[in-house]
């Protein structure tokens, strides 16, 4: 009897450690899904699209979860195929860097814009 | 003097947008992956077309010759239209094609190979697309050239035409 109970309570435990690893990987799946560009039918994401290369995709992403790629290295995979465009948060590089400056230097001159003003009014 | 600065500040803003402008009109909005650097062909394993039998990438592509990577489906309208084209490329010595049939419904696959004739020398089943993603594709029909040392040195998106097909002559001569 004694046996029993603690057969069913390791049973129960695997059980919910399971649905946890499941719904952990189900999170990641989403949220990398949601961060890849279709590339039928620009604008929307992977995600939300119903395209056959966008359940492609959600296929192989899903398998690169279960043999355990990290998120970084299932963007490098994507990104080694089809380019920096397919990712929605590209990485910094010579064809990205004035997309990642730009708002930078934007803020900096508006800030110095606004300082000399000040100054000049004071 | 600080106006006529202003004023040509501001001429010089909108001149440079209006070029960055004009410039993406005449732009595709439509993204097109490039192949850049020659990438190595991808390892996998994929079920043969005629024997249902799995093979390995390495036995497919194993003879120093070029091949030529199509992927197509029987419902795809542009794949009829440039299939002549694939079997002029198919009498070819120095060339042989691979196809992947493309998420497609075997029998009207066997059936259009039947009505229109088969270019290829080994056809793969891609049912769920994954083989055309190893290869950077998204959708049908695209093509891929790749050289002796086993590297995608070609790829074209979209029907092949006669242009590509004479490029590609010239390629494997």
């Amino acid at each position: 009897m004694k046996f029993l109970k603690i057969f069913i309570i390791i049973l129960l435990f695997t059980g919910f450690s399971q649905l946890r690893s499941d719904e952990k990987n189900n999170e990641l799946k989403n949220k990398i899904l949601k961060n890849i560009r279709c590339l039928i039918c620009q604008g929307q994401s992977v995600y939300d699209s119903e395209s056959d290369f966008a359940a492609s995709i959600k296929l192989i992403v899903d398998r690169k979860i279960n043999e355990g790629m990290k998120e970084e290295s299932i963007y490098e995979f994507l990104r080694d195929k089809y380019g920096d465009w397919i990712i929605y948060d590209p990485k910094i590089s010579k064809n990205t860097y004035v997309l990642w400056l730009l708002p930078l230097l934007l803020f900096f001159a508006g800030g110095a814009i606004i300082l000399k003003k000040t100054n000049l009014k004071k | 003097m600080k106006k006529k600065f202003n004023l040509f500040i501001i001429i010089i803003f909108l001149s440079f947008s209006f070029v960055i402008f004009y410039k993406g009109l005449n732009n595709s909005n439509t993204y097109t992956p490039q192949i850049i650097d020659k990438k190595n062909i991808p390892i996998f394993k994929a079920k043969d077309f005629n024997s249902s039998a799995y093979v390995d990438s390495e036995k497919i592509f194993k003879e120093d010759i070029f091949y030529v990577v199509n992927i197509w489906a029987s419902w795809c309208v542009p794949c009829r239209i440039e299939h002549p084209l694939l079997m002029e490329l198919s009498k070819i010595q120095s060339l042989k094609l691979i196809g992947f049939n493309y998420r497609d419904n075997q029998i009207n696959a066997k059936n259009f190979i039947i009505e229109f004739g088969n270019p290829y020398s080994k056809i793969l089943i891609d049912n769920d697309g994954i083989l055309a993603i190893e290869f950077g594709a998204y959708g049908v029909p695209e093509t891929f050239v790749i050289d002796k040392n086993k590297k995608i040195i070609r790829k074209f998106v979209g029907p092949l035409n006669q242009e590509i097909v004479d490029e590609i002559k010239l390629i494997v001569k």
